[in-house]
C-alpha cells in the first residue's frame, strides 16, 4: 500500500516560506510527477514526504498513519537521488543489500533479493564492481535496485535522469515506466522536464513558487490548463499566449493557442506575418512567425513544408482550440 | 613532436624538483652526517664524509638520557592529537553537515589565531600556567599543543567532510540506517583517509613544536625539542653532539613521515584538485 495524503503542508526556511500550504492526495499505485521550474519547491515537497526535511506545519499521512514526525526510515519509502548517492566504498551487491542489512535480514534472504533485483535491472555481471567503475546509467540502475529490494510502499525519485545524456534519458524513462507497471507501487517523481512529466505520469502536479497550480492527468493539463502558468509550462513548443485587441472578441484578457492548432498558408488567413526562423526537425517544422496582429507566434507545421526566413505567411488558429484567460490569468470556461 | 617537447619539459621540471628537494633536505642530511663526526672533525669546516664515530651518540645518551625526552614527545604528540581529534571531529562534522550563518566566520576566526605570533600571548599563558601549577607538566603541555593545533585539525577535517556528499548520508537515512549505522557503515569508511592524514600531520606538528615546549618545560615534561636545545646554549658549540641529538630527535618522525607520505600528500592536497 502507498496512499499518501498531504494536509496543509507548510515549509519555511527561516523567514522564507518555500511551501505556503499544500493539500494533495496520492492514491495507491499512482505514478505522480511533480513538475515545475527550478526553485518552485518540488524537491522540497518530495523531501518533506521522505522525511529528510521537517514539516513546519501541517500533516503528512501514509496509508492513513500520521508520519509527520516520523524518521525517514520509519516511513517505508525508498528514494532515488539525482546524484544516485551510492556508497562509493561498497560493491554494487553491498549497495543494493544495504537497506536489507539495516533491516537485519538474514544473509541468505539478502543474497536472494539482491540476485533478483540484479536480474531485473541487468546488473548481474556488475555485482562485484564499485560504483566508480560503472557508467551513469548503470549507477542509476543500482540506485533503483537499492530502492526496490526494500519493497517500499512508495518510491520517491528526485530528478533521477537529469545527469544522463539525452539518449540514455529516453531509455531510462521507459525502464522506470515499465518498472511501475511491473511493481504497481506508488511512485512520486520530481522533474523540471515537462516531457518526462507528460510521458510517465498518471497524475501531474504542476508547482510554481511553492503552490500547486493544477493537478490532473497529462491530457487534462494539455487540453484544459487552469491558468496561464500551466498553459505555458505544459506542451512543447510552448503555447502562444496573445494579449491585446485580438483577445477582445473572445471576451478574454489573453488567449492561448498551441503551435499545433494553428494552420499556416501562403495565401490567406487571419493573421499576416513573416517567417523569422523555420526549424526543420524532419517529422515537424517549427515556424517562428512575426505577425502584425498577434506578435510573435510559434507554429508547428508538417515536416515537408517548404518555407524559409522572410517568407510572408498567413496564420489561422483553430477556433475549437482557443484557450481563454481572464485578467487574473485564470482560464475562462 | 609535441610529445618530445613535453618530455623535455618533464625532464626539466624533474631536475628542478630534485634540486629544490635537495636544497630543502640538505640541512637535515648535513646534520645526520655531522652526528657521525667527532667534535674536532665537526669544527674543521665543510666535509661530507664523516669518520663514522658513534662517540657523539654515546656522549649525548650518557649526558641527558634520550629516552625520557623521547617518551615525553610521544606522550605529548599522541595525547594532543587524540584530544584534538576528539574535539575536532564533532566540530568539523557539525560545521560541514549542519552549517549555520556563522560557520564561515568561526572558521576564519580559528584560522586567524594561527596568524597571531605566539610570543604575543607568551606572558599571559606563562602566568596562567604558573598559577595553575601546569608549568613543566605533561598535562599542561598537552593542553597547549592541542589548543595551537586544533584550528588546523578542524580546518582539515572540515574540508574532508565537505567532500562527502550530503545525499549519501540522506540515502543511508532513507535506507533505514540508525545514526549509529550511518556513522559506522557509511560515514567512517568514507572519512577514514581524511581523519588518518589529519592525525599524521598533527602528530608531526606537535612533535616539532618548539616554541611552547621550550618555554613551558624544563625537565619533567620536556620533549625532544628541549633535548636538542639543551645541547646548544649552555655547553657552548658542540656541533657533533648537537647534531647527534637532533638526529635522534627527528629520526622517529622522519621514519613515520616516510612510511605515511602517500597518506600525507593526499591529505594536504585533498579538495585542492577536483
Amino acid at each position: 500500500m502507498g496512499n499518501i495524503v498531504l494536509k496543509k503542508v507548510n515549509k519555511s526556511f527561516g523567514a522564507t516560506q518555500v511551501i505556503p500550504g499544500i493539500d494533495l492526495t496520492i492514491e495507491d499505485g499512482e505514478f505522480v510527477v511533480f513538475v515545475g521550474p527550478s526553485g518552485c519547491g518540488k524537491s522540497t515537497l518530495l523531501r518533506l514526504i521522505a522525511g529528510l526535511e521537517d514539516t513546519t506545519s501541517g500533516a503528512i499521512e501514509i496509508d492513513g498513519k500520521d508520519v509527520t514526525a516520523a524518521a525517514p526510515a520509519k516511513r517505508g519509502l525508498a528514494m532515488v537521488f539525482q546524484s544516485y548517492a551510492l556508497y562509493p566504498h561498497m560493491s554494487v551487491a553491498k549497495n543494493i543489500a544495504f537497506p536489507l542489512k539495516m533491516a537485519k535480514m538474514s544473509q541468505a534472504a539478502i543474497d536472494k533479493k539482491v540476485a533478483d533485483a540484479a536480474r531485473v535491472l541487468n546488473l548481474t555481471n556488475y555485482l562485484e564492481r564499485r560504483p566508480g567503475q560503472l557508467s551513469g546509467g548503470q549507477r542509476q540502475r543500482v540506485a533503483i535496485g537499492r530502492a526496490i529490494v526494500r519493497e517500499p510502499s512508495a518510491f520517491l525519485f528526485d530528478e533521477p535522469l537529469s545527469n544522463l545524456d539525452a539518449a540514455l534519458r529516453g531509455t531510462m524513462r521507459l525502464e522506470i515506466s515499465e518498472l511501475h507497471h511491473q511493481l504497481k507501487t506508488t511512485m512520486i517523481y520530481v522533474t523540471h522536464d515537462q516531457v518526462e512529466a507528460m510521458t510517465m505520469a498518471d497524475k501531474i502536479v504542476v508547482l510554481n513558487a511553492g503552490n500547486i497550480e493544477q493537478v490532473g492527468s497529462p491530457m487534462e493539463l494539455y487540453h484544459r490548463p487552469n491558468n496561464l502558468f500551466v498553459a505555458g509550462f505544459i506542451g512543447s513548443p510552448k503555447m502562444n499566449l496573445i494579449t491585446g485587441n485580438i483577445a477582445v472578441p473572445f471576451n478574454a484578457q489573453t488567449i492561448g493557442v498551441r503551435p499545433e492548432h494553428i494552420a499556416i498558408s501562403n495565401t490567406e488567413g487571419a493573421w499576416r506575418g513573416s517567417v523569422g526562423v523555420a526549424e526543420h526537425l524532419g517529422a515537424d517544422t517549427f515556424v517562428y512567425v512575426h505577425t502584425e496582429q498577434a506578435g510573435n507566434v510559434t507554429v508547428r507545421a508538417p515536416g515537408n513544408i517548404e518555407i524559409r526566413h522572410g517568407d510572408v505567411v498567413y496564420l489561422t488558429p483553430d477556433p475549437d482550440h482557443i484557450h481563454r484567460f481572464d485578467r487574473d490569468g485564470l482560464a475562462i470556461r | 613532436m609535441a610529445r618530445a617537447v613535453s618530455k623535455k619539459k618533464v625532464a626539466v621540471v624533474t631536475v628542478i624538483a630534485w634540486i629544490v628537494a635537495l636544497i630543502i633536505f640538505f640541512p637535515i642530511l648535513y646534520t645526520i652526517i655531522t652526528s657521525f663526526k667527532s667534535e674536532s672533525e665537526a669544527i674543521t669546516g665543510f666535509n661530507l664524509i664523516p669518520s663514522g664515530t658513534l662517540e657523539s651518540y654515546a656522549a649525548v645518551e650518557a649526558q641527558s638520557g634520550y629516552f625520557k625526552f623521547f617518551l615525553n614527545s610521544v606522550v605529548l604528540s599522541l595525547g594532543s592529537t587524540l584530544i584534538a581529534l576528539l574535539i575536532g571531529v564533532p566540530a568539523a562534522w557539525s560545521m560541514a553537515f549542519a552549517p549555520s550563518n556563522r560557520t564561515k566566520d568561526i572558521l576564519m576566526w580559528m584560522l586567524s589565531t594561527k596568524m597571531m605570533p605566539a610570543v604575543a600571548v607568551l606572558v599571559p599563558f606563562y602566568l596562567m600556567f604558573r598559577d595553575l601549577g601546569l608549568l613543566d607538566s605533561r598535562v599542561g603541555l598537552t593542553v597547549m599543543l592541542t589548543m595551537i593545533n586544533l584550528p588546523i585539525v578542524i580546518w582539515m577535517l572540515y574540508t574532508y567532510f565537505r567532500e562527502i556528499p550530503g545525499e549519501i548520508l540522506e540515502a543511508a537515512r532513507m535506507d533505514g540506517a540508525t545514526l549509529w549505522g550511518e556513522v559506522v557503515y557509511v560515514l567512517t569508511p568514507m572519512a577514514v583517509p581524511g581523519i588518518a592524514s589529519t592525525m599524521l600531520l598533527n602528530i608531526i606538528l606537535a612533535w616539532n613544536e618548539a616554541f611552547w615546549t621550550l618555554r613551558l618545560t624544563t625537565t619533567n615534561a620536556a620533549p625532544l625539542t628541549t633535548f636538542i636545545a639543551s645541547f646548544s646554549s649552555p655547553q657552548g658549540l658542540f656541533w657533533a653532539k648537537l647534531s647527534a641529538a637532533s638526529t635522534l630527535a627527528i629520526a622517529p618522525i622522519l621514519i613515520m613521515g616516510w612510511f605515511s607520505q602517500k597518506q600525507l600528500v593526499r591529505g594536504l592536497t585533498f579538495g585542492a584538485v577536483k
